[in-house]
């Protein structure tokens, strides 16, 4: 084993290192944070820094070109599929979905839309612009906003 | 010199052994979690952090037949927890 095969190895167990008490400490955050949105900001270092430190430590050890190129690939996609499954998960959380704990929020910047006061359509698309008529419609199909703030109450 | 590769290979263990921990503690969060976003959080962090403990697996055999896995693995895992955030809805987010 030359000296700069020797010098990867390192490197990329360093990474890998790196990576691992990244995601370590994201597991005690995750189980010791109040709320969902702030064990989801525990939840981003394992997801993403630590998979791309993780990657890259891999990369180094393995050095052959089609294992560099696929493991890029995950790096990627994790890049590209992380911040979506986020966006759903804070989404519904705001929503009320989650036990979100208001009284932690410093700013809350959604607090007067008036779609919050709306059960929610379905969860992945944007609803359009609300028309009053469209609002009632589903609101009295999913059985009104008052009984769903009842059934959240009892939620907790 | 010839001891670095041995002590490398010893601190890939320890680090796997870490991510083993870790993970328990994502299933204590995952069973104990409130209300369903904290589970499918937990179970998000629990497919990235299988993602990292077959990457460091690989490299510490030096066996690179587990990478084709690690891509499928990360296909899946978000299409399952973007599929399960959808049947969370309000009312019946247990």
């Amino acid at each position: 084993m030359s000296t700069w095969e020797l010098v990867l190895d390192t490197i990329g167990t360093v990474a890998i290192v790196l990576g691992v008490l990244l995601t370590f400490v994201a597991s005690i955050g995750l189980l010791s944070l109040p709320d969902v949105l702030s064990r989801m900001h525990a939840a981003t270092k394992p997801q993403v820094v630590g998979l791309l430190l993780i990657v890259i430590g891999g990369a180094l050890h393995l050095r052959t070109s089609p294992d560099v190129w696929m493991l890029v690939l995950v790096g990627a996609f994790q890049l590209m599929t992380a911040p979506v499954t986020a966006h759903v998960v804070g989404r519904l959380a705001h929503r009320g979905e989650g036990g979100l704990r208001r009284d932690l929020l410093y700013v809350d910047e959604l607090a007067d839309r008036p779609d919050e006061a709306d059960p929610g359509p379905d969860d992945q698309e944007e609803s359009p612009p609300h028309r009053n008529g469209e609002a009632v419609g589903r609101s009295r199909r999913r059985g009104g906003p008052g009984s769903d703030g009842a059934s959240l109450d009892s939620d907790e | 010199m010839s001891t670095l590769p041995a002590l490398l290979d010893a601190v890939l263990v320890v680090s796997l052994v870490l991510l083993g921990l870790s993970a328990v503690l994502v299933v204590v969060r995952l069973l104990r979690g409130p209300t369903g976003l904290d589970r499918l959080v937990a179970l998000d962090v629990l497919v990235a952090e299988f993602l990292c403990g077959l990457v460091a697996y690989a490299a510490l055999t030096g066996d690179s037949s587990l990478v084709p896995v690690v891509v499928a693995i990360s296909l899946v895992g978000f299409l399952g927890s973007t599929t399960v955030a959808r049947f969370v809805r309000r009312g019946t987010g247990r």
